[in-house]
């Protein structure tokens, strides 16, 4: 371990013929993003305060905490829906609720709460109050979708620069598959959508991309260097060569994110599944989707100057 | 690729001792007074405070433009001889619509308005900021031009940050931090502040004080007030309205100072103020022709108190008593000494963390990064051996790199921004990862040693490029769309892209330099 490796993700000259799977892959595929976005629409993402607007406040009472009681002194502040829950310890407990239709309304319910909270349990203390306007909720949620749509067209701009367009078309489809798989990911687990999120999304994008970079590279690379390789055969093998690399990144940024999963407290936590979970599906579509993908577009095209030698092949022999 | 030269590296291996000097300031207090001892700041939801987003109202500066536009509409058009017409404010259309009473009046009229309009200095290309013209059914609009009232509402901001500053500052929070965001917002940051409610209330109020006189004649249970005059609601005890001259007499503007006390006879709580020089002068003239008359003090349209003038009052002193008790008496003191703001502010976001809550924050978050750190470590250890621990190397001087980075920038570390060193981390390996493979598969080719790892790095280079710039990218764009906390992850992470292209290439390339120049193997350990 000091010196010496002591072991290896994948054995050296493994040859997996990936792109049997090319249809099996691109179908789950197909059918899983299809699932998310049907999910998208029903029942759709929950949306944390940041996007939706509303109050969120976490309170501990002196005394284990009165669910009932409190529950009944904020619902007679007129409010339509209030979640009231324990939160961790007995005296913790955190409420939901939606925001009112006007700013100051709902600057206003914070302050009725709050009393609402003294007079149920003298002694309560808020720790933790957010209130997000619903216009300030919207503004964010534009802005949030602004970043995660420019990012994904610059990365379809730099690979289109650096790379043929059958590359840059490929991984940004696959980035849109990935992206759809998230969203069916936070949909399924009830993990709150906000801007927090919206970051690790944009971490898995870059994740992704930087996979299907790397794969690219070597099937770049590749081309050059066997200049009559047929393209499915040529891709197998970029593929295999780079699997250890593609298996050993997505091995450290898992172990790194792991910890933050298991006890990097409520907001991080959610952020770290949802990386977790990127960091599975952004690996597998960088051999299943991404690759097929370019095998599909780049046949004839990325192969323009192949084909005379291998047509001359029979002559030769 | 495989030559350093003595000078590059000893600046490697300075860049990393800096890197290590520059944490520093981040675990020791400051020794003394020094420029570049500089710190990573904690944000508020690690170190508990308040967040506030305010919006000012940009309808109610139109509005008060137009009112003020329209009363010197008035008295201009009577100086020029026309007597017969109608001024109306339309808010929406950000205009003044003047209808005569007689037409052949019409160009002394437009004449006069336009005598209004003031030529900006301040801005390019001057033009006068009202626009003055007869629209085809007949009145005259007067348009504000919509780079002054872009001015006039800059300005409304930039005044209303200072005044929140004042108000701010008068309730002793430690270190607070206002700034502008956008248009027409005002974020207010308030370390160690766990309910904002005072300050929230403080900022609530507009807090514009006047002096006006009262008129016994109106009734004020009549539903309409005669012209010139309206009827306010009177604050505390009694309530019901009084009728009050729209007429300004003094405004709170002229006030220099105002503290709480009490009253020496009846020991409830007043206001005691003292007014500057013109302010005293307006004050005087006024007490003295109106002895044996109430006046009113007006505040944000409620009547505080109208007592009646016994005599002159020309000290430039006075003293507010209403139904004040020791804090609401304070509160108004505050609010008159920093001054009245231009709108009223509106609160359209908050968040608020206690410090015990951002205490657990960052203990969750630091034993999350300690172990995703050693998880690291340790898996590339077990699959890269020594290259591994070259690779483990640079990434304990990323960190170092980072936190002195992060330091000099006095940057903000926010509880997603520690999300972002630990994913830093784990991907600043990724390069080591690639180097270390490609070198493996050169060494298996059939090259030496040397020029494994020469072929290796070269070739690793421009995929490193590449997956570096792509992600670099996409955290730019982060940073320019994203509000808040999120701001601090792409910051960290895009600070962190850099710093592990040096420690990944740089470091971990002279490690193996060294190694080889002194064990001079015959095979990689690879």
């Amino acid at each position: 371990m000091f010196i010496r490796p002591m072991f290896r993700l994948v054995k050296d000259g493994t040859r997996i013929n990936f792109m049997n799977g090319r249809f099996a892959g691109l179908i789950v595929s197909a059918i899983l993003s299809t699932a998310s976005i049907v999910l998208f629409f029903t029942p759709g993402l929950t949306l944390g305060i940041d996007f939706k607007g509303g109050i969120v406040i976490e309170a501990r009472t002196p005394e284990p905490a009165d669910i009932a009681k409190i529950r009944t002194a904020i619902a007679a502040q007129g409010v339509r829906e209030a979640g009231v829950q324990r939160f961790g310890e007995v005296n913790s407990v955190a409420i939901r609720l939606d925001a009112p239709p006007t700013e100051a309304a709902t600057q206003q319910l914070v302050g009725r709460v709050r009393a609402a909270l003294e007079a149920a349990q003298p002694g309560t203390r808020l720790v933790r109050t957010d209130a997000v306007g619903a216009s300030v909720s919207s503004e964010l949620f534009h802005d949030g979708m602004m970043a995660l749509g420019l990012s994904l067209l610059m990365i379809l701009v730099y690979i289109w620069f650096r790379f043929e367009w059958q590359f840059a078309v490929g991984a940004v489809v696959t980035l849109v598959l990935d992206l759809t798989k998230a969203i069916g990911f936070l949909v399924l687990t009830h993990l709150e959508f906000d801007l927090v999120m919206v970051g690790a999304i944009l971490t898995i994008l870059g994740y992704s991309t930087n996979d299907k970079v790397v794969v690219y590279d070597r099937m770049r690379e590749n081309l050059r260097k066997y200049k009559s390789m047929p393209l499915r055969e040529l891709i197998d093998l970029s593929i295999n060569e780079t699997l250890n690399r593609t298996l050993g990144t997505s091995m450290t940024v898992f172990l790194a994110s792991l910890p933050l999963a298991l006890f990097g407290g409520t907001s991080l936590s959610a952020f770290a599944w949802c990386m977790l979970f990127g960091i599975v599906v952004g690996t597998s579509s960088s051999i299943f989707i991404a690759a097929p993908i370019l095998l599909f577009l780049g046949e004839h095209r990325l192969r323009r100057d192949a084909v005379a030698p291998e047509a001359a092949k029979p002559v030769k022999q | 690729m495989m030559y350093f030269s003595r000078l590059k590296t000893w600046m490697v291996i300075g860049a990393c001792l800096l890197g290590v000097l520059f944490s520093v300031p981040n675990l020791v207090p400051a020794p003394g007074d020094f420029a570049l001892w500089r710190t990573i700041h904690l944000g508020l939801d690690l170190r508990g405070g308040s967040y506030l987003l305010l919006e000012v109202d940009m309808a109610a500066v139109i509005k008060e433009r137009l009112e003020s536009l329209g009363d010197s509409a008035r008295s201009t058009l009577r100086r020029a001889g026309v007597n017969q017409f109608v001024v109306s404010t339309q808010p929406a259309q950000n205009r003044l619509m003047v209808r005569l009473g007689d037409q052949t009046n019409q160009d002394k009229a437009l004449a006069a308005l336009r005598e209004l309009a003031t030529v900006s200095t301040t801005l390019p290309g001057a033009r006068p900021d009202l626009d003055v013209s007869v629209t085809p059914e007949g009145p005259i609009s007067v348009v504000l031009s919509p780079v002054a009232l872009k001015e006039r509402a800059g300005n409304a901001v930039q005044q209303s940050i200072e005044i929140v500053r004042r108000r701010i500052d008068e309730t002793g929070v430690v270190d607070p931090q206002i700034t502008r965001q956008g248009e027409s917002r005002i974020v207010v940051q308030l370390p160690g502040v766990e309910d904002p409610n005072r300050i929230k209330q403080l900022l609530g109020k507009t807090a514009r004080m006047t002096f006006r006189l009262t008129d016994e004649t109106a009734n004020p249970s009549n539903p309409t007030a005669p012209p010139g005059v309206e009827f306010l609601a009177m604050e505390g005890r009694g309530g019901g309205k009084i009728a009050v001259r729209r007429r300004v007499e003094v405004d709170g503007a002229t006030l220099t100072d105002a503290r709480a006390g009490q009253n020496n006879q009846t020991g409830e709580w007043v206001v005691n103020f003292t007014f500057n020089s013109e302010g005293t002068r307006r004050f005087a003239e006024i007490s003295r022709n109106n002895v044996g008359h109430p006046f009113a003090i007006v505040l944000d349209d409620k009547v505080i108190s109208a007592p009646v003038i016994r005599e002159a009052i020309t000290g430039g002193r006075g003293q507010i008593s209403g139904s004040f008790d020791a804090r609401s008496a304070t509160d108004l003191a505050v609010l008159l000494r920093a001054g009245a703001l231009p709108a009223p502010l509106t609160v359209v976001e908050e968040r608020s963390v206690g410090p015990e809550l951002g205490a657990d924050a960052i203990r969750a978050g630091g034993i999350a990064l300690a172990c995703g750190f050693l998880l690291v470590m340790v898996y590339m250890a077990f699959f890269y051996g020594l290259f591994g621990w070259f690779a483990n190397l640079a990434l304990l001087a990323n960190l170092f790199l980072m936190t002195a980075i992060l330091s000099l920038m006095e940057a903000t570390l926010t509880l997603p921004g520690m999300a972002g060193i630990l994913l830093t981390l784990g991907m600043a390996v990724d390069y080591n990862i690639l180097i270390n493979e490609r070198i493996r598969e050169e060494s298996h080719n059939g090259r030496t040693p040397l020029n494994a790892m020469e072929a290796g790095f070269q070739r690793a280079y421009s995929t490193i490029i590449d997956s570096s710039a792509t992600a670099f990218l996409a955290h730019v764009m982060l940073f320019a769309f994203g509000a808040g906390p999120v701001r601090g992850f792409a910051v960290t992470i895009t600070v962190g892209i850099v710093t592990s292209l040096f420690t990944a290439t740089m470091l971990a390339r002279l490690c193996m330099v060294r190694w080889y120049a002194a064990q001079r193997p015959s095979v990689l350990p690879v």
